[in-house]
């Protein structure tokens, strides 16, 4: 006799969790839609801001290829997706990883126009410090705009660096790491995409699966 | 406890104000009162949250046992905010983006719990309604207080970012002192936040001095919540 209460407050301790579990289902069926939507869309208004809608006529959010090539892109797959108008190549959006910033990794957006010229370079997300390294974003300082027009030959090599670093782009007053680490992953996308572009804007299987040796 | 609505709403707004007084939910309070409109989102999302989880707690507080009671608590928040994180993402998703990880955390927020173990499971539904009402609106105070303090000293705007919330019009509510104002990044970072916490309870300890020297019967005791 003893048992049934504990059996009891187990039963409503169970009723609970099934009505608890029933509402958050309820809740996800209704907006799940609904959030991949805006997922999609937040994504396809910062890509139209790389890559101007009129200069494209192919859907780019689904002309999109996954790539491998952790050395220089940051982790082990990277998505690149494919504006074309007319079924001719115009530009890739490569979306790479950089770890080198000052706190945690540092999300990209990188816009490579066929001819290899920037077409503009974006921070999805970062945890650099507030007010210093957060200038990254296009929001607080316009210095990510140095990059548009910019490729692999303008400027040189050796000048694909903060300006501490005896390269072109400028640093922020006490925050050098944020930037030097941004101006390194697009140079290292603009590399990628040197040695793969033939490739890149294959239809169908992904082209750059192997490694280099 | 048979005193009136108006008590129950002083309590929550002023007199146990959860943030001031209490001193409960510090981690959101302090983690995202680093702009007006931040504090404001999730201050009103904690609001929702509270207000569900008083009334649901309040519904039921008499068929479930004692021993259960905490975790049946839980999962009742759990579900709410989970809902409301849901929700946001699909209608606010601008705002979504930037309150990020600190939804779910409001079912850390201690206050709900202890509304819930406090108030909720020994008043009736309209009782229970009003003090989650009420509480949560006071912490939505403090958040929005602390929240556009901070703004304007750290980055000279209010506003800022309101378009995220109130939709594409809210766009000219930004209002900046100058673009000249260099920022002050200590207001920013987190010591920011509990210096200006600090400063807000020495506020309200100042305000409360000069009505009790008035009217010494009006300042009550702080009700020590659970949890």
């Amino acid at each position: 006799m003893r048992s049934l209460p504990i059996l009891m407050s187990g039963l409503l301790l169970g009723l609970f969790g099934v009505l608890g579990a029933g509402l958050v289902g309820m809740s996800h069926e209704a907006t799940a839609e609904r959030i991949t939507r805006n997922e999609r869309e937040a994504l396809l208004h910062q890509l139209h801001v790389l890559v101007p809608e009129d200069q494209i006529d192919n859907d780019i959010l689904s002309d999109v290829i996954r790539i491998s090539d952790p050395e220089l892109l940051g982790t082990e797959s990277t998505l690149v997706y494919r504006g074309r108008r007319a079924d001719q190549a115009i530009a890739a959006v490569y979306s790479p990883v950089v770890t080198q910033g000052y706190s945690g990794s540092i999300q990209l957006i990188i816009a490579v126009r066929v001819d290899g010229t920037l077409a503009g370079v974006r921070v999805l997300s970062h945890r650099e410090t507030p007010g210093l390294g957060d200038k990254v974003e296009v929001e607080r300082s316009p210095w990510v705009l140095d990059f548009d027009g910019k490729s692999l030959l303008n400027p040189v090599t050796n000048e694909w660096k903060v300006r501490r670093d005896g390269g072109v782009f400028d640093q922020f007053t006490g925050a050098t790491i944020t930037p030097r680490a941004v101006v390194r992953g697009v140079h290292a996308t603009l590399l990628h995409f040197a040695k793969h572009k033939p490739r890149l804007f294959e239809i169908g299987t992904p082209p750059a699966e192997k490694h280099d040796g | 406890m048979d005193d009136g609505y108006s008590k129950i709403a002083l309590d929550g707004l002023w007199n146990n104000n959860q943030a001031l007084v209490a001193l409960l939910g510090l981690c959101p309070l302090l983690a995202v009162s680093n702009t007006l409109v931040n504090g404001l989102g999730l201050g009103l999302a904690t609001t929702l949250v509270l207000t569900l989880s008083n009334a649901s707690v309040s519904l039921i507080r008499n068929w479930v046992r004692p021993e259960i009671r905490l975790p049946v608590f839980v999962l009742i928040i759990a579900s709410f905010v989970t809902t409301v994180e849901l929700v946001m993402n699909a209608y606010f998703h601008g705002l979504y983006k930037v309150l990020g990880i600190f939804i779910p955390l409001i079912v850390t927020n201690c206050a709900i719990i202890g509304r819930a173990e406090a108030f909720a499971s020994r008043n009736p539904l309209p009782r229970a309604l009003v003090d989650g009402l009420s509480i949560g609106i006071g912490f939505t105070l403090a958040l929005v207080v602390l929240g556009g303090s901070r703004e304007l000293i750290g980055q000279g705007t209010l506003f800022d970012g309101a378009h995220l919330m109130f939709g594409e019009l809210a766009r000219d509510w930004r209002w900046s002192i100058g673009e000249a104002y260099p920022g002050i990044l200590l207001a920013i970072l987190p010591p920011g936040a509990f210096i200006g916490l600090g400063m807000l309870i020495a506020l309200k300890n100042i305000i409360d001095k000069r009505l009790s020297g008035r009217k010494p019967a009006l300042v009550g005791d702080a009700e020590p919540a659970g949890a």
